[in-house]
């Protein structure tokens, strides 16, 4: 048994090794140590919850814990790395339920009954607003789960009307919240339930209603939603450490989200309300030039020659999994020399940062993957450029046609390199269904094929 | 089908049309190779390397223009050349055709399809077969080499112990392709380096190499539609004359490229300008065969004036490398006429229906006018000068009056939220509001690289809401409190562990 004086003690050290963790994260070096804050600060957190004088069941808690650790690590030792917008989609649901759970957990609690008229309506509030947030994280992360590992289609679901009668679910829940606040004992019951019911259709009908290449917005907007879930459910149980922990996530989740739609150029609002892969504008017809293709004998001929090379990955990179063969390529090149960078867009992947991670399980050094504005200063000296899986990040209409649905998005000025190579599966176009005018420029020639064979053949081409 | 690389007849041409490495390019593009013995003699080739990398040596001229489908040369046929040649037969070389009619209607009646290198159109795609580009970029490093040559100092500054040595001033004079290859060769042998040009979007690429932009104040822009620099007004003469007078008494070496087609190379080095040089200072005069930019420049000569100022009128065209880039741009040329599996003459393609000149017994000169696109219009960018001060001061106006009336709103809505709530509530308000700025602070300072590691932990850490369950959960078990504090526990320790694991996993993988 531990006082509450020590608890909360413990609660603010935990806390302050969790802002010590996300703050490691500035520098790769620093990263690792950050994880360890992590979990020493939740060890702590932990422990000394069990051990202060309210906790009842430990042999329940045990079982609980022991149990999800074998799935946590079984589940994190096999995810491969491409699947990591899936687990970290999912994860976030689990957040939502348990927000749901604990909420309803707390309606349930019998001191909860014992307490005095306004703190008993904010509390009744702040288990309401849990359990709504909670709910939505809930559906809205299996869907999104849903859509990245293809098991739902990813091409918006949009119906006439559906923002009003998303609105008018809303002000439903907010009346059968005034009614639950209103009732006495646990009477409030069926409210809280038909509430569950809605804030469980609202946030499957909100992802459902956004579309696959919007994914790293919705991501981390859910990752967001997580963290209020569980301020949230600190306000309900007056806890201050979930408070902080809450906080520190719903903002963070924020902070990615704004950051994704700066790359995107849209707005946050037009992103949550979907729709934008919608309205296919083809402005093909106006495209000056012609679309060369090329061998891989050519662009291993072409890298011979090149000094200073550049590869711009995207989603189609993940799906090859070209990853490795692109290290092996990149191995063999830096021997020979030549100065070799990544150069990555914001948004390419599915997930904020996802081409970095590819990239390290690749073992590509992370001092050789660099960020859009840093590549962007030194392209006029690239000498080839090769576009893998990629195409509306690097697509120069969005700087360049006022009429294109992505005009004014920053994206990757691949053309002012000497040389590009786009490696693609078809001329199809790319998740904003805008034509883009780098491939009938001059200085494009277009690889046709499967990514990881085409690097694999390059490479094969160089060796010999 | 064969290609045939024969002697160049002229005694001052030292390339060929092709290299041992042209005849890799080509066999790989499948075709036969042919060599006429000595071809590249000049350029420092033996036949034992043009047959290593696999061509077949010929003997006489003849038997190689009998053999060949295509002839890769350097020079235009010589008569005796022509008579050789079969209908039919393609061939790659200089041909000036502007300035060589007869020659023409000599090819149109032997019924040869003949391509003039040389008026290959100047457009992007084309780049790679431009051999003016490629020889130019020769001679613009070689001239700033024979210009060191002559030249009795340094041309980078030294401090030595015997002394101070400043470092040589060059002045190269027209920013073509010479032109900058001459000012990064200059620059990188440590001068300093300045640069004239008429047109002003060259500005940026003479800075790009390492030079000094020079222009003269008046409103004139040389640029034209062709990529060539077109005659200026008289004014802008008179100025450029005066702006090189006082340059002419400062620089060491001058360079000058200006070359306008078709027409005898511009005046631009008066014999007064001359006359301000120091003694040993030089002039490299890139333009001397047809002309020259100087007027005291003697074509193919060196030689020195009464104030021992050395005027480079004759240049070493490098033959070998020179050779091995003409054969590449050739190379390029036939790579998209279809290589030799669908080698075909497209009369509709840019290229090819500019360069081809004579083409099945007609003569296809000059052709329509392709302009190349100078990349700019002045006047945009006059425009957003002014502007972006106006702009900022505005944003910050609005900046500051969004902040003011945010701020008054939250301070409103806490000063009613404390009106009504009670302590406890605030006190966790007070702890929910810091961390959020915390959060914000801390979380921006993320390196994208890690965005993905940094949801993964922030999964783990939102895991906290175990506490919530542990609180909850009883001893009954037949409770339903204690289930769902079960499952709670239960989903959120997976999120914990997962979480952390699965980020630690990810953070092992950045190395360096």
């Amino acid at each position: 048994m531990i006082s509450t004086q020590i608890q909360t003690a413990a609660y603010l050290f935990a806390g302050i090794l969790f802002i010590l963790s996300l703050g490691g994260l500035s520098s790769q070096e620093s990263a690792k140590r950050g994880v360890y804050y992590g979990i020493v600060g939740m060890f702590i957190a932990i422990v000394s919850t069990v051990l202060g004088k309210d906790v009842n069941g430990h042999i329940y808690i045990v079982i609980a814990i022991a149990i999800a650790s074998v799935i946590g690590v079984l589940v994190a030792r096999k995810v491969q790395m491409t699947a990591m917008p899936q687990l970290v989609a999912i994860l976030h649901s689990f957040v939502g339920l348990a927000a749901v759970l604990v909420g309803f957990g707390s309606y349930l609690d019998p001191h909860t009954l014992s307490l005095p008229d306004t703190e008993r309506t904010i509390h009744l509030v702040e288990v309401f607003i849990g359990v709504f947030i909670g709910a939505i994280t809930f559906t809205g992360s299996i869907v999104a789960w849903g859509k990245l590992d293809g098991k739902i289609r990813s091409k918006p679901l949009l119906y006439p009307g559906r923002h009003i009668v998303n609105i008018t679910l809303v002000i439903i829940s907010i009346v059968l919240g005034v009614l639950f606040t209103m009732a006495p004992g646990t009477d409030g019951m069926i409210y809280l339930y038909i509430m569950t019911a809605i804030a469980l259709f609202i946030g499957v009908m909100l992802v459902m209603a956004i579309g696959g290449a919007d994914m790293p917005v919705v991501v981390s907007m859910l990752n967001s939603y997580s963290g209020w879930a569980a301020a949230a459910a600190g306000f309900m149980l007056g806890n201050d450490l979930l408070i902080i922990t809450g906080a520190l996530v719903g903002s963070s989740g924020a902070i990615l989200s704004i950051i994704m739609c700066e790359a995107m150029n849209r707005s946050f609002l037009s992103v949550i309300f979907g729709g934008f892969g919608d309205a296919p504008v083809a402005t093909s017809g106006d495209i000056e030039g012609e679309v060369t293709s090329t061998t891989h004998e050519e662009v291993a001929e072409m890298l011979k020659e090149a000094e200073n090379i550049m590869i711009v990955p995207g989603y189609g990179m993940a799906v090859a999994k070209a990853q490795y063969p692109i290290h092996d390529l990149v191995d063999i090149l830096q021997k020979e020399g030549k100065k070799v960078t990544f150069g990555i867009h914001p948004v390419a992947g599915r997930l904020p940062g996802h081409m970095n991670v590819l990239l390290a399980e690749a073992n590509v050094s992370y001092d050789i993957v660099l960020e859009m504005d840093e590549v962007n200063e030194f392209m006029d000296d690239v000498d080839v450029v090769m576009v893998i899986g990629a195409n509306d990040i690097v697509n120069p209409g969005a700087l360049t046609d006022a009429s294109s649905p992505i005009y004014g998005m920053p994206v990757i000025e691949v053309w002012r390199a000497h040389k590009v190579i786009v490696m693609k599966r078809s001329m199809a176009t790319g998740y904003a269904g805008v034509q883009n005018p780098l491939f009938y420029k001059d200085n494009t020639d277009m690889l046709y094929g499967d990514a990881k064979d085409s690097v694999n053949k390059i490479l094969a081409d160089i060796i010999k | 089908m064969k290609v045939g690389i024969p002697k160049e007849l002229s005694k001052q041409e030292l390339r060929v049309g092709g290299t041992p490495k042209t005849v890799q390019r080509l066999i790989k593009q499948g075709f036969e190779v042919l060599v006429q013995s000595g071809a590249g003699n000049n350029a420092n080739f033996s036949d034992e390397e043009y047959e290593k990398a696999g061509a077949t040596i010929v003997k006489t001229m003849k038997e190689l223009y009998d053999q060949s489908d295509i002839v890769f040369k350097v020079q235009p046929p010589t008569d005796e050349e022509v008579e050789m040649m079969h209908k039919g037969l393609v061939t790659l070389s200089y041909l000036w055709p502007a300035q060589n009619p007869e020659l023409l209607e000599k090819l149109k009646t032997k019924g040869v399809n003949a391509i003039a290198m040389d008026a290959i159109p100047r457009i992007s795609r084309a780049q790679k077969m431009d051999v003016l580009s490629s020889m130019a970029n020769i001679a613009g490093y070689r001239s700033v080499i024979e210009g060191a040559n002559y030249f009795g100092r340094f041309l980078n500054g030294q401090i030595t112990a015997a002394g101070k040595v400043p470092p040589a001033k060059v002045l190269v004079i027209g920013a073509g392709v010479a032109g900058l290859a001459a000012i990064g060769t200059a620059k990188s042998l440590g001068a300093i380096v300045y640069a004239f040009d008429t047109r002003k979007e060259v500005a940026e690429q003479i800075e790009s190499m390492g030079g000094k932009f020079l222009t003269v104040d008046i409103e004139e822009d040389g640029a034209t539609a062709s990529g060539y620099s077109k005659v200026m007004s008289k004014e802008f003469i008179e100025a450029e004359m005066a702006l090189f007078k006082k340059m002419a008494a400062e620089v060491d070496i001058i360079i000058t490229t200006a070359q306008i087609p078709g027409r005898e190379a511009p005046k631009l080095i008066l014999e007064d300008h001359v006359a301000e040089m120091k003694p040993g200072s030089v002039i490299v005069d890139l333009a001397a065969s047809t002309g020259g930019n100087c007027v005291l420049t003697k074509d193919n000569e060196v030689y020195k004036t009464g104030n021992g100022v050395t005027i480079v009128g004759k240049l070493d065209q490098l033959p070998t490398q020179a050779s091995d880039l003409y054969g590449n741009n050739l190379c390029h040329l036939l790579d998209d006429m279809g290589k030799a599996e669908n080698f075909h003459i497209d009369m509709e393609d840019d290229i090819v229906s500019r360069a081809m000149v004579t083409y099945n017994g007609k003569i296809n000169w000059p052709p329509k006018p392709l302009p190349v696109s100078p990349q700019k219009k002045v006047e945009e960018t006059k425009v957003e000068i002014e502007s972006p001060e106006v702009t900022e001061a505005k944003a910050a106006k609005k900046k500051a009056k969004t902040t003011a009336i945010s701020l008054v709103v939250i301070g409103l809505f806490l000063f009613l939220l404390g009106k009504v709530a009670p302590s406890d509530f605030m006190g966790h308000f007070s702890v929910f509001v810091l961390a959020v700025f915390v959060g914000w602070q801390v979380i921006w300072n993320v390196t994208h690289a890690l965005h993905t590691p940094l949801m993964s932990v922030t999964n783990a850490i939102s895991g906290i809401i175990i506490i919530g369950g542990l609180l909850q959960v009883q001893n009954d078990l037949s409770n339903p409190m204690t289930i769902i504090a079960f499952f709670a526990i239960l989903v959120a320790s997976i999120n914990i562990v997962g979480g952390f694991f699965v980020t630690h996993r990810m953070l092992k993988m950045f190395k360096k």
